[in-house]
């Protein structure tokens, strides 16, 4: 499974308040939490996102609220895959749960800009700069993630286990 | 080598006789908890899944408390939502409007957090709990869904941190004064993935809601969930309020910690977190220009319990606030609004000018009951100062404890009560 986008470059502690503004909880249909994603540091964000693009940031993305709406308005916002430094721990565990790519990776948050073309190999843990021409290798998941992944998240992955 | 708590208490839910930092373990859920933003979602995964039914109607809470009393009619479909769920599913700890409170000061208060739990909760502040020496942590709603069905949950074992806390705190210095210390100290990323775990004699000189504050607020410096050994007091608060029986699970005296530090609560000041993040933090001495504030709000899952609005009424007591503030106090729970009542507690607030709210969280999250306009600035007893967080992106939060939410609410500008010749 690869994913191939035009890159949105944040820095540190992007918080899910930026992500989907509480204002906008009183929804948790992903189509409309999409239309609000990363309003509140980005007004660009919603205009200008293609499916498939990719976010970039650096630590702790994805800090305070366990709001899952903010990785369901990333991925129905058409974000392909998330790369971060590090990512806070609800927000990397809701992501796996519902099947949204998301990749550490230090070297690959400092040597790719703003509107550069990724490439992310999943299987691999590849990330590649299209348009520096540099690649990084992401931090893998574990075996148990991997299979959570694969089966689109954690839901199908339990149904599948029975 | 040797168990943290933590690792102590997880072990035990997963059946096992050892873990490690690192392992992934499936623990089994002593409770389930969701609120009335992250229900709905959970409710919806749940009807995905292969099953028919809750695994115990008695080990799942659901609390209304984000945007109740219904603050519009999207907010009212997603209550009715979990309203509905809780009846077809006869959830027996559903709190409704009117039995509510804030989710984290309820459910201690109820008897239905003790020490030895391991819970989830889909609410990041569901780490409070870990005051009373229960592993806790929040999670998102699709975990919230699979703990509903299944009761059981999965684990990255985490590594920890020691907080070796000692001395006696000044009369204005409390607990949020601690977090916001610690915070300040190792960042808001400072403890991701780990456990905050605080030992040592000074503990004695934290109340149990100085206790619930710092474990409340583990979340702020990323932590996995904060923890208290369980102590004489922490046992009598757990007779008080439960009928559950407890287990005490102690620390290894090999454990391994990643990190030591030791907090000398003596030493400690009021202090303040400065925009836009929980890590920007000043004490009361280091403001040295004056802050020009619009409201202030005293409550939250973070200092909404009595202690907090006894200290908040000591200093507004014969006072009144500061011309043109708006000062919002909101009780946790009904109990906490009836006791602080039967105190004369309100009375002094009104009296002062400040307004006395239903428990909810709303002004924490930019709900409602408080939204902040572009470019005021707020003193505020929450856990969050991020961007936008309670309202306009160009608005400020500047988070303290009661104790100087209340003395700046007098004088409009951030104070503490030394500034009151208190």
């Amino acid at each position: 499974m690869n994913a191939k986008g035009i890159v949105f470059k944040y820095g540190d502690n992007v918080d899910t308040d930026v992500i989907i503004p509480a204002r906008y909880l009183n929804s948790s249909d992903p189509a409309e939490l999409a239309t609000h994603c990363m309003e509140d540091i980005d007004k660009e964000f919603v205009k200008k996102v293609q499916k498939g693009d990719i976010i970039v940031a650096e630590k702790n993305f994805g800090c305070g609220s366990s709001r899952e709406h903010a990785p369901i308005a990333i991925k129905a916002a058409g974000v392909s895959c998330v790369i971060a430094e590090t990512f806070a721990r609800i927000f990397y565990r809701n992501a796996i749960n519902i099947g949204l790519p998301i990749i550490e990776c230090a070297e690959a948050s400092k040597g790719i800009d703003a509107g550069d073309e990724v490439e992310v190999d999943f299987d691999s843990g590849m990330i590649y700069n299209r348009t520096k021409g540099t690649e990084f290798k992401g931090q893998p998941f574990p075996e148990f993630m991997q299979r959570i992944i694969a089966e689109g998240g954690l839901i199908p992955y339990i149904n599948s286990q029975k | 080598m040797g168990m943290t708590m933590t690792q102590k208490i997880l072990a035990a839910a997963a059946g096992l006789d050892k873990v490690e930092a690192g392992q992934l373990i499936e623990a089994n859920l002593d409770l389930v908890l969701g609120n009335d933003i992250t229900s709905p979602v959970a409710i919806k995964e749940m009807e995905k899944m292969k099953v028919n039914g809750v695994f115990n109607k008695d080990k799942i809470a659901l609390v209304p408390d984000h945007f109740v009393p219904n603050k519009d009619i999207k907010s009212a479909e997603h209550c009715k939502c979990v309203r509905e769920f809780a009846r077809r599913n006869e959830i027996t700890n559903y709190f409704e409007v009117g039995q509510m409170g804030i989710e984290h000061a309820l459910l201690p208060e109820k008897g239905l957090t003790v020490a030895g739990d391991v819970i989830i909760g889909a609410d990041s502040h569901t780490c409070t709990y870990g005051a009373l020496g229960a592993f806790s942590t929040g999670v998102g709603s699709t975990d919230m869904a699979a703990g509903m069905a299944t009761g059981k949950a999965w684990f990255k074992v985490p590594s920890a941190i020691k907080f070796n806390i000692v001395g006696k705190p000044d009369k204005w210095v409390s607990g949020k004064d601690v977090i916001l210390h610690i915070i300040g100290m190792i960042g808001v990323d400072g403890a991701l993935y780990k456990s905050m775990e605080f030992v040592g004699e000074g503990i004695a000189n934290l109340s149990m809601d100085d206790r619930f504050t710092i474990a409340n607020m583990a979340i702020e410096a990323g932590g996995k969930n904060g923890i208290f050994p369980v102590d004489a007091l922490a046992e009598e608060y757990m007779k008080e309020h439960s009928t559950r029986s407890y287990k005490i699970f102690e620390a290894d005296e090999d454990a391994i910690y990643d990190e030591e530090y030791t907090i000398d609560l003596s030493s400690l000041r009021p202090t303040i977190a400065f925009p836009h993040l929980p890590e920007n933090t000043h004490t009361i001495d280091e403001i040295t220009e004056d802050i020009a504030i619009d409201q202030v709000v005293i409550g939250s899952c973070t200092n909404g319990r009595l202690d907090y609005l006894r200290i908040a009424a000591r200093v507004l007591e014969d006072r009144h606030i500061a011309e043109g503030m708006r000062c919002i106090v909101i009780p946790a729970t009904q109990a906490i609004y009836l006791q602080a009542m039967e105190e004369g507690l309100l009375k002094i607030f009104i009296e002062a000018g400040a307004i006395v709210s239903t428990p909810t969280c709303g002004p924490c999250l930019g709900g409602y009951m408080g939204v902040l306009a572009e470019g005021e600035k707020c003193v505020s007893t929450t856990n969050r100062n991020f961007v936008g967080r309670m309202g306009h992106i160009n608005s400020e939060i500047y988070l303290a404890s009661p104790a100087v939410a209340a003395a700046s609410a007098i004088t409009g500008k951030i104070s503490s009560p030394y500034e009151l010749d208190m």
